[in-house]
């Protein structure tokens, strides 16, 4: 069975690209568009692994970490951070706040596919 | 003739004992007759002989005494007068012996003279050049563009300049700064304590000690403040002590939100382009990465790319626009008269392009914005074009103000151009004429906020560029005063307040020349402030270490919020026109309080202001309990047999000039100069404390009379 990733962003433009590229590197792929919405389908799904940006509406990507990392059922939830901020000092924040990986915009393509198939072992 | 000391006292000592000798011999003689004769009344010739004996001696030793006693006791008293005036001599007379003391006396009285008038001269001479140097402190002070405050130890403030007092002002009539003031009212005081805890550690270590911090005004601005120990020795020692300390400051207000809105730029350009970059570069990758997709995916893909791209562009045109306008605000422009670019301009147009450049009609009063370097470099280019192209051999120029514009005229006679040569000139850099500049006469034009363009006189076949560029005001004379105090120099400074110290016993045992002062005069609607009349000007100044700051004043018109009666229209000049938009006395109470604050009060029939001040305390809230004095119960004092205690006839005879009465201003300031004068001459009568002043006051009959 393939394993199951959450794409957590409000920006069509960069869900499109993962969308696809996830669905063509053969995950079964499901997009929330706010920090509420992958907080519930995290919580209904349980995916493997979450692609979860920063600045979203209603939750910021560090709320909805903080959140899964508190709860025990969801200790298997992977967490990859995607941001458009290059602040070395938010990246100490998502990996203290327990993400599993960070990759700030823009970044190549290739690579998200090799830490997420890493972070998929 | 004379004789030796020694031989005279001789003569003198025999001639008294032949004398007593032959007296005692003579009663010896007429007792034994008497008793001879056993007569009675040979007695008679006994007292004749005792008479004659007693006249004998006295004539004999009076010469004697005089030389022998009383002339050095007369010497002694004249050596003590020329004790206390070395310019006094002794008298040269009696014996020889004493004149030859006088002598030497005199001589000696000689020497000290002209010691003293050494020294005199010395210490004029020192003193000259201390206020040479004070002088020349305070011009470097006033033209300085940094703003200068030097307090002593206790935060009171000893020189400040007018950059400072602009920067520190509290605003509403009111000044922050003021020689012996308390810097504290400005700056927090345990910001202030803790640099000077700092900077005498530093100075311990010896590491330099100069501390910087940053800090807002209650006005709102931002300053840097960089403080610096004012050092000195202490008495027995070698060990460098602080004194007090140096505060520069600047107000980086406006810079702040210039390099705040650069750095607001720079970080939309960098980090808001990481969004849209990642989306394109992730679609681009697709793209490129699955050749294989179809025609829907790949379009979608396509338009994610198309749709970035076009609000990338955007956004970097936008922040290349806001660039540029950060550019022109730092661009340096000059405040110039015109008239100085002028003749700047003529010799060297006319050295650079071989020609002749004459002045025309020039106004003399147009101050302009601009770059100065850059236009000249344009004016050269320009006239070296019209030389090379249409073989012009003369341009003239010419200045004028046209509403917020100066217009400046580059003028020739004959050939026209086109539109689009004149267009070409503008965009083309000015490379021609020894300058080499990157730059286009429109760009500097832009740079400048000017204009240019061709126009043509058809009639005087006259052509000319026209530069229009913005109108800049003739920069104020640095270091103006308020109002009413012209002509003399500010005491912006006072060494002398380095000694103070902050007083620990009470106010009353200080010595009156000592005490700050906050001299005032109200102007009212009226005389009864229980009936409703109210105050509509302050005037006020300040005396400090004796001396009437008359550029640290306080000084504003209030709207009393009834009718002004005519009757003192007539007394006070102020119409009732001059008082609209003034504020009301809620808002100048509390100004003219802090005006006042750590001083006392000096005012001219005092208990007339006073009331009208303290009929305010319940709707204001602001209290006026400080210290009063009043010249009119003080002249009472000093003068109680005269009969007018009017301030012209005290003004009169204590010898003040008085200029500009009937403001509040103004007769504070007589009031002022008068108390000066007081002082000293309250000194005199054992009135030296303001504890002492205030008692003597209440005697007086006015006093019985006025409370």
């Amino acid at each position: 069975m393939s394993k199951k990733i959450l794409i957590a962003d409000d920006e069509q433009n960069i869900v499109i690209s993962v969308e696809f590229l996830m669905k063509r590197e053969g995950y079964d792929v499901s997009v929330a568009a706010d920090g509420e919405e992958a907080l519930a389908r995290i919580r209904a799904d349980k995916p493997d692994l979450v692609l979860l940006d920063v600045m979203m509406p209603k939750k910021n990507g560090f709320d909805v970490c903080q959140e899964v990392r508190a709860d025990a059922a969801l200790a298997g939830v992977r967490i990859l951070m995607l941001t458009a901020r290059g602040r070395e000092m938010e990246v100490a924040k998502g990996i203290a706040l327990g993400a599993d990986g960070y990759m700030t915009k823009p970044f190549s393509t290739k690579e998200l596919v090799d830490k997420v198939r890493d972070l998929l072992v | 003739m004379t004789l030796k000391p020694r031989h005279k006292l001789a003569l003198a000592t025999t001639a008294a004992l032949v004398v007593i000798a032959g007296l005692l011999y003579a009663a010896v003689v007429v007792i034994q007759a008497a008793a001879e004769a056993g007569n009675e009344g040979a007695a008679a010739p006994l007292v004749m002989v005792g008479l004659a004996a007693g006249a004998l001696i006295f004539s004999v030793l009076r010469p004697l005494v005089d030389q022998l006693v009383r002339a050095p006791m007369q010497l002694a008293e004249e050596t003590r007068i020329l004790l206390g005036d070395s310019s006094r001599r002794v008298r040269l007379v009696g014996s020889s012996e004493l004149r030859a003391v006088a002598e030497a006396i005199n001589e000696l009285a000689g020497r000290r003279q002209a010691f003293e008038q050494d020294v005199k001269a010395e210490i004029a001479r020192s003193q000259q050049n201390l206020e040479a140097d004070r002088n020349r402190l305070a011009v470097l002070m006033a033209e300085l563009q940094q703003s200068v405050v030097v307090c002593n130890l206790d935060g009171r403030i000893l020189l400040y300049n007018q950059r400072a007092r602009t920067v520190l002002a509290a605003g509403a009539g009111g000044e922050a700064v003021g020689l012996g003031r308390s810097l504290y009212a400005v700056f927090e005081r345990s910001l202030i304590a803790h640099a000077l805890e700092q900077m005498a550690r530093r100075l311990e270590t010896g590491k330099p000690p100069a501390a910087e911090l940053v800090t807002a005004t209650q006005a709102g601005r931002l300053l840097r403040v960089h403080l610096a120990p004012v050092t000195g020795h202490e008495v027995d020692s070698d060990k460098e002590k602080m004194t007090g300390f140096v505060l520069l400051l600047d107000d980086i207000t406006a810079s702040f939100e210039t390099e705040g809105r650069r750095d607001a730029l720079i970080q939309s350009l960098t980090e808001g382009s990481r969004g849209p970059l990642g989306n394109i570069r992730a679609a681009a990758e697709m793209l490129s990465a699955y050749p294989d997709m179809n025609a829907d995916e790949r379009s979608r893909f396509l338009n994610v790319i198309r749709t970035e791209v076009e609000g990338l562009s955007g956004r970097v045109e936008q922040s290349a626009r806001e660039y540029a306008r950060e550019l022109t605000v730092r661009w340096p422009l000059e405040d110039m008269r015109g008239a100085d670019l002028i003749a700047v301009a003529i010799p060297r147009m006319s050295e650079r392009c071989g020609l002749p450049v004459k002045a025309e009609e020039i106004d003399e009063g147009v101050w302009m914005k601009v770059d100065s370097f850059s236009f000249l470099q344009v004016l050269c280019y320009l006239t070296s074009r019209l030389r090379d192209e249409y073989g012009i051999s003369e341009v003239r120029l010419a200045l004028s103000a046209e509403g917020d514009h100066a217009c400046l005229d580059l003028i020739w006679l004959g050939t026209s151009m086109s539109t689009e040569t004149v267009m070409n000139w503008e965009m083309d850099p000015m490379r021609s004429a020894g300058e080499e500049s990157p730059l286009s006469v429109r760009e500097v034009m832009d740079r400048c906020n000017g204009e240019i363009w061709f126009q043509r006189k058809r009639a005087s076949h006259r052509a000319a560029f026209r530069f229009l560029l913005p109108l800049a005001q003739a920069p104020q004379h640095p270091g103006s005063v308020p109002t009413g105090a012209q002509g003399s120099r500010p005491e912006f400074y006072d060494f002398d307040l380095f000694s103070w110290s902050e007083r620990s016993h009470a106010l009353d045992d200080q010595l009156l020349s000592d005490l700050a002062y906050t001299v005032f005069d109200t102007e009212t609607t009226g005389l009864e402030p229980s009936k409703g009349d109210e105050i509509i000007q302050i005037g006020a100044t300040r005396i400090v270490n004796r001396r009437l700051l008359t550029h640290e004043v306080f000084d504003q018109l209030i709207d009393p919020r009834r009718h002004l009666p005519e009757a003192s229209v007539k007394i006070h000049g102020i119409t009732p026109e001059m008082l609209v938009g003034q504020p009301p006395i809620d808002t100048v109470l509390p100004a003219f309080r802090n005006f006042c604050a750590d001083t006392v009060l000096v005012a001219h029939n005092a208990a007339f202001d006073m009331r009208f001040l303290q009929l305010k305390e319940a709707s204001t809230g602001i209290t006026f309990d400080l210290p009063v004095l009043d010249t009119l119960l003080l002249s009472a004092v000093l003068h109680p047999n005269q009969e007018s205690h009017r301030l012209e006839a005290i003004a009169e005879r204590l010898g003040v000039l008085i200029v500009g009465r009937h403001t509040a201003l103004g007769d504070a300031y007589v009031t002022g100069e008068v108390f000066l004068k007081m002082v000293p001459l309250l000194a005199e009568m054992g009135v030296r404390t303001l504890g002492e002043a205030r008692a003597a006051a209440e005697k007086t009959y006015y006093a019985r009379v006025s409370y």
